[in-house]
């Protein structure tokens, strides 16, 4: 584990603003491990989830913001049902990825990518066209060949659409994009 | 029944192409059993696990656009939705924008201010309190004797307790009982609420092929010949990508991944187009033979 030098790391703007995102007190975490022990991504992570809430504890915004946990959580709630502190770890995960984005950080850009393409699938259409988003996926990354083998077995099924289920209001789905985007802008 | 069963329908992006299956399976069976579902009208995508993990108010202004579109229905009982991913996002919405200030935040990026007020369930939730195992099981005419089922829950139906408000968050048991009711077997299986790997299929696949491996490998051991699901991104990991586990892990299961709306319908005698069975991608047909060739077997 690298030598932390709190006095010179500790960045409080950060820890203040995680703990508003939140809405939840990091303060509150004893490091008991429950939500470790329990996270079914920690031998994918670089940073187990209770590293990252004493990373939190102590202010190091760089090191957790370009760790790969935040990108690999799944939120699959398990660490927010079992922490015996009843926090809301999930969702720190979850706001920690928010400023991760902001600051231009994603070291496991496969799975930005993914959530970027999805996004835009709904923005266009309104639901989320499966082959489309698929498509650009594919051409974002450059791996076509990953799901050869399941679109094999899905297209006999009749399974995917051809083409997009646009809806009859996909413009007001467009207008919370751009407002969502004119706020962001303004900040 | 005194209350009426009437509620706002919202399918979910999936139950329109990857669990076409479910989708049509839910509404057969509530028809079945007398739960009638009002499509939202217009509905559009929640935003699922991607909008959710970029802006909080952004995730919540997709699923409550979703809310005041169902606010336009009369005389429903609340919102329900087959998908546990959609589910989660709009009762997170909905809980959220109990805070003025966050309802405010989510009101300015929608075209007119949600009431947020009907409350939001699951279709497993309607069936399992509303009518109960019992009233399921009163209507079986072709249980499922001898099918031996493990029910496979996901991460997120009914967690984190305080916003699911559903079932038990450890070991829930509604899926169980409801199998039971339509006659099958089920095997003690300790993953219930394990994830599979989510969306991770795509980005990061070994993800998928290590969690759900571990799924499958327990639920053959438990003594299941199929798995009960009641999510679609769960079914899909697990049924769709059961080749690639096999390939990754050196395994060689073949256990067909059922929703639990097409074992309850199967049991009620519904068939073809209600169930979709054929949609599957690891085949039921020889374990549903076996079964009905052992049940005529013992009735003779
Ligand atoms: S929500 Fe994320 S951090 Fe928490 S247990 Fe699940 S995968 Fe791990
Ligand atoms: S479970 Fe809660 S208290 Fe325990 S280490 Fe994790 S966050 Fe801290």
């Amino acid at each position: 584990m690298n030598v932390i030098n709190m006095k010179e790391s500790y960045d409080a703007e950060f820890v203040r603003a995680v703990e508003r995102e939140s809405g939840q007190n990091v303060s509150l975490c004893y490091q008991c491990g429950n939500c470790t022990a329990g996270c079914p991504y920690t031998e994918f992570y670089d940073l187990p989830v209770s590293r990252i809430m004493r990373g939190l504890q102590a202010g190091q915004r760089d090191a957790l913001l370009s760790c790969r946990s935040l990108w690999l959580c799944a939120t699959c709630e398990s660490c927010t049902t079992r922490c015996p502190n009843n926090i809301d770890v999930a969702t720190i995960m979850d706001v920690l990825r928010h400023m991760a984005r902001k600051a231009g950080k994603a070291p496991e850009p496969a799975v930005k990518t993914f959530c970027d393409a999805f996004l835009d699938s709904v923005r266009r259409h309104g639901r989320v066209f499966e082959m489309g988003l698929m498509t650009r996926y594919m051409a974002r990354t450059g791996r076509f060949l990953s799901d050869v083998d399941l679109s094999l077995k899905v297209l006999p099924k009749r399974k995917l659409a051809m083409r997009p289920h646009d809806i009859v209001g996909k413009e007001s789905i467009a207008r919370i994009y751009e407002r969502y985007d004119r706020k962001e802008g303004k900040q | 029944m005194s209350r009426s069963l009437r509620f706002a329908y919202y399918p979910g992006c999936s139950g329109q192409g990857t669990s076409i299956e479910y989708d049509r399976s839910t509404r057969g069976i509530c028809r079945a059993l007398g739960i009638e579902l009002v499509d939202i009208p217009d509905w559009s995508c929640c935003g699922s696990t991607p909008a959710h993990t970029v802006d909080h108010v952004l995730s919540a202004a997709l699923s409550a656009r979703n809310i005041l579109q169902a606010e336009s229905l009369k005389d429903v009982r609340g919102i329900i939705t087959p998908c546990p991913s959609c589910l989660t996002n709009l009762k997170t919405a909905a809980r959220r924008m109990r805070d003025a200030d966050f309802k405010a935040r989510v009101d300015s990026l929608l075209d007119a201010p949600c009431r947020n007020d009907l409350p939001v369930m699951s279709v497993l939730q309607v069936i399992y309190q509303e009518l109960g195992p019992e009233a399921v099981k009163a209507r079986v005419t072709s249980p499922l004797t001898g099918l031996k089922v493990a029910p496979y829950y996901g991460c997120i139906m009914n967690r984190p307790p305080e916003i699911m408000d559903f079932d038990d968050c450890e070991n829930p048991i509604a899926m169980d009982r409801l199998m039971l009711a339509a006659g099958a077997e089920v095997m003690p299986f300790p993953l219930k609420v394990e994830c599979c790997g989510a969306s991770f299929g795509v980005a990061r696949n070994e993800v998928v092929t290590r969690l759900s491996g571990k799924l499958l490998d327990a639920a053959a051991c438990c003594g299941a010949s199929a798995m009960v699901t009641a999510c679609p991104l769960c079914q899909m990991n697990l049924d769709l990508r059961q080749g690639q586990i096999n390939r990754a892990n050196g395994s060689r299961h073949d256990l067909p991944i059922f929703y639990y709306t097409q074992l309850i319908g199967m049991a009620l005698g519904l068939n073809g187009s209600d169930l979709m069975l054929d949609k599957l991608c690891v085949d039921p047909k020889t374990l549903l033979r076996h079964m009905r060739a052992a049940q005529s077997a013992a009735a003779s």
